[in-house]
Formats: C-alpha cells, sequence, structure tokens
C-alpha cells in the first residue's frame, strides 16, 4: 500500500505544471504527507518584510489537499476544487514553508479537507485551510 | 502593486485597472501554470493567488481615504463555479465595499470570457495597518 500510496503521489508531484511552478514537494509517512515549499524569491508578495504571497500560500494549501487526495482517493484525473476557505494566522516569513492535509471525509461525490500550514514549530499555525473537492471517477 | 510584487510578475499579473474601491488584474495563461494537464486549465492555486491579490489591490485603492499604511489578508473564500476554458487568460475584478477603521470587507469574481459567466467568485476581510499612535 505504502509503495503505491509514494508512486500516486510522484505521479500527481510530476505531473500538475504549476506544483513545479512553486516548487513544491512532499513526502509520506505511511499514509500521512507532509508537503514542503522550499522559500524561493518568486513566491514573495511583499518585499519590504519580506513576506510570501497569500495568494501563494493559499495555492500551497489547496495543491496539499489535491496531493493528499490523490494518495487515498485515487483517480486517472485530477479531483476538482468546489470551495476553499483560507484563514491567514501569521505572516509568512521567507523560510520553507510545511503543510499537513486532514482528510475529514471521502464521500461518494466530495471529500471534506482541512489543512494547516507552518513554518518554524508545528503548532504555530501560519495559515489554515478548508476545502469541499469533487472527485473524479476512477 | 501589480508588476513589482515579485509574485505577481512571476505570474505575469497584468494590471487593467484601479480607481477607489475597484481593481482589475489579468493573468495571462502560460503552460507552467497549468493544473490538470489533461485538459490545460490554468490551475486553481493561481485563480486563488489572482483573487488574493486583486483583493488586496481594490483594498489598497481605499488607503488614503482610508488613511492606513498597509493591509493583510485575514480570509478568502473562494469558491469555484466551472473550470477556466482551456489555455485561456483570467480576468480579476474585486470591490471593496465596505471600510472599517481596522477591517475591509471585499468581494471578487475571476472569469475568462464574460464577465457574466464567472470561473470563480471570492469574499474576503482584510486587515488594516495603521502608523503607531
Amino acid at each position: 500500500m505504502s509503495q503505491a500510496a509514494a508512486q500516486r503521489l510522484e505521479e500527481f508531484l510530476g505531473r500538475v505544471p504549476y506544483v513545479r511552478f512553486l516548487g513544491m514537494r512532499a513526502e509520506l509517512a505511511g499514509d500521512e504527507m507532509t508537503a514542503i515549499l522550499p522559500f524561493a524569491p518568486h513566491l514573495i508578495g511583499n518585499v519590504m518584510l519580506p513576506a510570501l504571497h497569500g495568494g501563494v500560500i493559499g495555492a500551497f494549501m489547496e495543491m496539499t489537499a489535491l496531493a493528499q487526495l490523490s494518495v487515498i482517493a485515487p483517480s486517472a484525473k485530477v479531483h476538482k476544487t468546489i470551495d476553499i476557505t483560507i484563514e491567514y494566522l501569521r505572516p509568512g516569513k521567507a523560510m520553507t514553508m510545511y503543510a499537513r492535509a486532514d482528510v475529514r471525509k471521502v464521500g461518494r461525490q466530495v471529500a471534506n479537507v482541512h489543512v494547516e500550514a507552518w513554518q518554524e514549530a508545528r503548532d504555530k499555525p501560519a495559515a489554515a485551510l478548508r476545502g469541499h473537492f469533487l472527485l473524479s471517477g476512477t | 502593486m501589480v508588476e513589482t510584487v515579485p509574485q505577481a510578475s512571476a505570474l505575469g499579473f497584468k494590471l487593467i485597472s484601479v480607481e477607489p474601491q475597484r481593481g482589475s488584474i489579468l493573468s495571462p495563461w502560460r503552460e507552467e501554470l497549468v493544473g490538470d494537464p489533461d485538459t490545460g486549465v490554468i490551475a486553481g492555486g493561481v485563480i486563488t493567488a489572482l483573487l488574493d491579490h486583486v483583493c488586496g489591490l481594490a483594498v489598497t485603492s481605499r488607503s488614503l481615504e482610508g488613511g492606513f499604511l498597509s493591509t493583510a489578508t485575514l480570509d478568502l473564500r473562494i469558491d469555484y463555479m466551472r473550470p477556466a476554458a482551456a489555455r485561456a487568460d483570467v480576468t480579476a475584478s474585486a470591490h471593496c465595499y465596505k471600510l472599517t477603521r481596522n477591517i475591509a470587507f471585499v468581494r471578487a469574481h475571476a472569469f475568462d470570457a464574460d464577465p457574466e459567466d464567472p470561473i470563480a467568485t471570492a469574499q474576503a476581510a482584510f486587515i488594516l495597518k495603521r502608523a503607531a499612535p
């Protein structure tokens, strides 16, 4: 299972051009995935602070949810986002960001996913996302 | 704010218009921004970044009137109505319809061809940062 999961994750990350644009990667420990967004200058939204762009943080968490879904709800097609709510808790510093997705429910058509992103400490989240995703058939 | 922000320029954002309360930005289609390689449709994440950015632009357009120095997103809710057309540019327009002393409220929508047929809509709240008294 875990080797197949790793393969599905690699496939998803390698297949989606926008994942490469962000420079995002992910690691699996069993079925628990940690997404990693190494800092890069093109991710900055505020040059003065400097801080990561809020949209980048949102996009990173959205792609984290989709990557986690690619592992636990495999499909030949990319699942589609229905809605997301992003809460910004702390400015994203000019350093690596991490995120983990918690798939709360996988239904017949829709999955509900919560994501939390952090930088220096897991208990000091930088942002959170809740979303619904339309599952593509296998 | 559109061409000078590194992420906005990396995504190739182009300012269409800005006036008090309102802003509009174009995000040109590019191969590397695709989210679904089967269809060539631009990634949801790009729409997220675009809507966040255009909301910030609409808020900033009221900085003189509101007397604040800068702003940061508190929350952003996005509903995706449909995928963009394949290889289509996406335009987003935002309206900052309410400013209080501390908070700005914004609505935005993104579309490819017809503003009346949106790809996504957004609702956001921003915190306003003032100079220390």
